[in-house]
């Protein structure tokens, strides 16, 4: 979202107001209207940001790199210690197609500097700025609890990223917390949506679907701050196949815990793996009581899976899938803005209990 | 038309964890493509495979086997099949999903009438099951010439490829299927006595496209167009599909076939039946498909002496295109200098029935126009009354409503609007939607997403017997016709808007639209 990539016109001023802001906007689109008069701009997403200062170009950065998922009008909030005025910055253009002949993608982009005490109220700045009768989403990413709260009632969607937060416990209690007032979109769930569908599809043949109900051990290998994730995921399997999770306690370097299941328990595991950098899942392994084990893990062109039977029989094969990327996870949990996952609610709350007390 | 399943079905146990899940997992599937050194296996199929991979939407469990009469081994087609994929992918290729695709590929040549192909393809799905130790789906596509579709499900047949007790046989029919209604009702019998009907999935790649699904969207989930989608507001409507392109060097297809086979028969009665049907019941396959029959079996095929009053064919003669000279359709390469193949069509269809009756309903297609594109116009009535002077003004124009399948998907309404001014004076203003600045992915490409319902089980988007057959019973008549005059036909001018003669079809007060 910085300018350089952005082929259009480009408006700032220091010491302004949301009112002169969304005027330049206004005069921004008549200009491009002008340069090129097929320019219509087809909106369905406002993002609102909230961004340290200090960490603005990182954050546009990001933004940047997730490509066409990007929202058609991004208001970009940087907050500076010691900052009373609001100077912006905006921009409205397209960016060129993919090739020739393919469709120029607008854009509107508004960067505010704001200071630490515009946050409280901070929808009184936004929401003359925000499109009429879109769906708003706000991104957090550093914080500002208030600040997202503020923007509650104009916003019907939240973008968190769980990692973040180190303890799974608030974690667990902010996302519930937001859910009662929006729609919650967690980069954490995203990032375990490929194994979750891989573990669907991998007891999906009719002939296999009985062996869900026998399930006795799950096991999730994790990045060392993504917890969370893996409790998540813990979660959708337990409302999913009826389990009823039990508190998660320290295990070595991880967490293991017991969920009551229709058939017979089932021991839940989560094992950090030190030497992993990136948010998200190294691997898991589920285990049933009449002795299957299917095991997924990274590998080189998708999740290299393993089945073994109880008579020690093996068959492995590769789910095929390119890696996301954390800009792939960026994008595809803003275009989850536009949809409705009804799994992730239950699995948190399932969560919860997990690690209640 | 469909008939019921010979397989009696179990009641499936459900899968609890696919609740919620935005990709439904696809059964594990053997995908076999005959023809798999072919054109389109490269340029299409095999690119389609790989972005499916990429993204991660192939079943969990695949093996793709390519047949075709070509000698290689495994090993050479597998560097063929890469090659093709690096060359025509939409995406730049990841190595590492390329390589997980095409490790365990097999190749099977033969002839596609030698038993041998079918017995050595047999062994290969067979190893491929005892592999994996599950019994896998399987799915033929045939993307050979059509004179050996009927051959392949035959030999499928007899070689009891066509049927499983514990899982599922597909097969995939490119088009065209047959030339005329005759050789569709033969190939469909030939195929149908092997398989049911419930097996074969026709393929029209058009309906593969985002943007004509959309039409159904736009039309079942929006207020504002059905209450006007009639008779009573819309005075006409016009389907374009429009190139710039000639024959280039098809010549040997496109001679024995021409613009009306080519894509009226099909494409652009499949656009007809998007646009004029009635909401289906349900999106399932069936459902939506008994509406579009319903809507070509209310167009009256025309009577040999009808056809020149709704039919108009053409050749394009030399011209200009993109300040570039363009050859006439007689002078390009490979095409006999007495050719009446028309490179231009268009039609005047009515659809009889209680929405529609009394819209014309305008088709016309050609190559070497003045620009590439593919819509639908629809025009609505004129006001009942204009209050407003029209002095200095272009005045109020009819509402326009045009989607646009290609090349800039979308919509535009035309509006009157005031000029600015003390004076009360109107003129159109177009209010446009374009999908592609809306939507925040890229558009999967057609043959993506109709593989990937094939192997699923969902022939929403592929053509049924009846159906074919209901297009060749509107076509046949204008073959017939045409075929039973003799000289040279009309022409028009290459990179021009299409031959004088198409004004004919209008009835008073229309107009073409201008390309």
């Amino acid at each position: 979202m910085s300018a350089p990539t952005l082929e259009g016109g480009v408006w700032s001023e220091q010491g302004t107001t949301p009112t002169d802001v969304e005027e330049a906007l206004r005069d921004l689109l008549r200009e491009r209207h002008c340069h090129s008069d097929a320019f219509v701009p087809a909106r369905v997403l406002n993002l609102v940001v909230v961004a340290d200062r200090e960490w603005r170009g990182e954050i546009q950065n990001r933004l940047d790199n997730v490509g066409r998922y990007h929202a058609s009008r991004t208001i970009l909030c940087a907050v500076e210690p010691g900052r009373t005025a609001i100077d912006a910055w905006a921009a409205v253009g397209a960016h060129p197609g993919d090739g020739a002949g393919m469709i120029e993608v607008g854009q509107e982009e508004v960067v505010l500097d704001i200071g630490p005490h515009h946050l409280e109220h901070l929808d009184s700045i936004v929401d003359p700025l925000v499109v009429t009768d879109l769906a708003t989403l706000v991104w957090s990413p550093h914080g500002h609890p208030e600040a997202v709260d503020a923007l509650l009632d104009l916003a019907q969607v939240v973008l968190v990223d769980s990692v973040n937060e180190p303890d799974p416990a608030e974690a667990v209690r902010r996302s519930s917390e937001l859910a009662e007032r929006a729609y919650v979109v967690d980069l954490a769930w995203l990032r375990s949506t490929p194994w979750r569908e891989r573990v669907a599809a991998t007891f999906d043949p009719p002939a296999w679907r009985g062996d869900l109900h026998k399930i006795s051990a799950v096991t999730v290998r994790h990045s060392p701050d993504s917890v969370i994730a893996g409790l998540l995921f813990l979660g959708w399997m337990a409302t999913r196949l009826g389990w009823r999770p039990g508190a998660m306690v320290s295990h070595g370097s991880g967490l293991q815990g017991t969920a009551h299941g229709h058939r017979q328990d089932v021991r839940m595991r989560l094992q950090p793996q030190e030497a992993m950098s990136t948010p998200g899942f190294a691997g898991l392994t589920v285990q049933t009581a009449s002795g299957l084990s299917v095991s997924l893990d990274r590998g080189p062109g998708g999740l290299s899976a393993c089945r073994t039977d109880r008579r020690g029989r093996e068959w492995r094969w590769t789910a095929m899938g390119a890696s996301r990327g954390e800009a792939g996870i960026l994008g595809e949990g803003i275009r989850q803005a536009l949809l409705r996952d009804k799994s992730y609610g239950p699995a948190l709350a399932a969560v919860g209990s997990m690690v209640a007390g | 038309m469909a008939t019921a399943p010979t397989k009696v079905e179990e009641p499936e146990q459900e899968n609890p964890l696919t609740s919620g899940l935005e990709r439904q997992p696809i059964p594990p599937t053997t995908l076999t493509i005959f023809g798999a050194t072919g054109d389109l296996s490269k340029r299409k199929l095999l690119p389609a495979l790989y972005n499916l991979a990429h993204e991660g939407a192939l079943p969990e469990r695949f093996n793709l086997i390519g047949a075709s009469r070509s000698d290689m081994s495994d090993d050479d087609y597998r560097k063929l099949a890469k090659g093709s994929i690096q060359e025509f992918s939409r995406r730049e290729t990841d190595e590492k999903v390329l390589d997980a695709l095409l490790d365990g590929v097999r190749y099977v040549s033969g002839n596609f009438d030698d038993p041998g192909l079918y017995e050595r393809l047999d062994t290969a799905l067979g190893e491929s099951d005892e592999r994996a130790g599950i019994e896998f789906n399987r799915v033929f596509y045939l993307s050979t010439s059509p004179s050996f579709f009927a051959e392949i499900v035959k030999q499928l047949g007899d070689h009891g490829l066509d049927r499983r007790e514990s899982s599922d046989v597909r097969v995939v029919i490119e088009k065209p299927i047959g030339t005329n209604l005759r050789e569709a009702r033969e190939l469909n019998a030939a195929v149908l006595d092997v398989l049911d009907e419930e097996q074969v999935y026709r393929i029209d790649h058009y309906l593969g496209k985002e943007t004509v699904q959309n039409v159904l969207a736009f039309r079942f989930a929006n207020g504002l167009f059905e209450p006007i989608w009639n008779r009573n507001y819309i005075d006409y409507v016009q389907i374009t599909a429009a190139e710039d392109m000639g024959i280039g060097s098809r010549a040997g297809y496109y001679d024995t076939s021409g613009a009306l086979r080519d894509l009226v028969q099909n494409h652009m009665l499949q656009l007809l039946t998007l646009l004029c049907m009635e909401p289906p019941v349900s999106f399932s396959a069936d459902e939506v498909r008994d509406e579009k029959v319903k809507v070509l079996h209310s167009i009256h095929p025309p009577g040999p002496e009808e056809v020149s009053e709704m039919a108009v064919r053409a050749q394009y003669a030399a011209g200009v295109v993109a300040g570039e000279a363009a050859k006439g359709y007689l002078e390009e390469e490979d095409v006999p200098p007495d050719s009446t193949t028309e490179s231009y069509t268009a039609l005047r269809l009515e659809v009889d029935n209680w929405r529609w009756a009394g819209v014309p309903i305008y088709l016309r297609t050609g190559k070497r126009m003045v620009r590439k594109v593919t819509e639908i116009a629809i025009a609505l009535k004129p006001v009942p009354h204009l209050a407003f002077r029209e002095e200095g003004a272009v005045g109020v124009q009819p509402n326009r409503i045009v989607l646009t399948v290609q090349p800039n998907e979308g919509a535009s309404i035309s509006l009157g609007a005031k000029i600015p001014g003390t004076r009360m004076r109107i003129r159109p203003v177009n209010m446009e939607f374009l999908y592609g600045t809306a939507f925040m992915s890229q558009s999967p490409e057609a043959y993506e997403r109709l593989i990937t319902d094939a192997m699923r089980g969902d022939a929403t988007l592929f053509t049924r017997d009846d159906e074919v057959e209901a297009q060749w019973r509107i076509i046949d008549p204008i073959l017939a016709a045409w075929g039973a005059e003799s000289g040279p036909i009309p022409q028009y001018e290459a990179g021009s808007q299409g031959p004088a003669e198409a004004e004919r079809l209008l009835q008073p007060g229309h107009t073409w639209r201008a390309i």
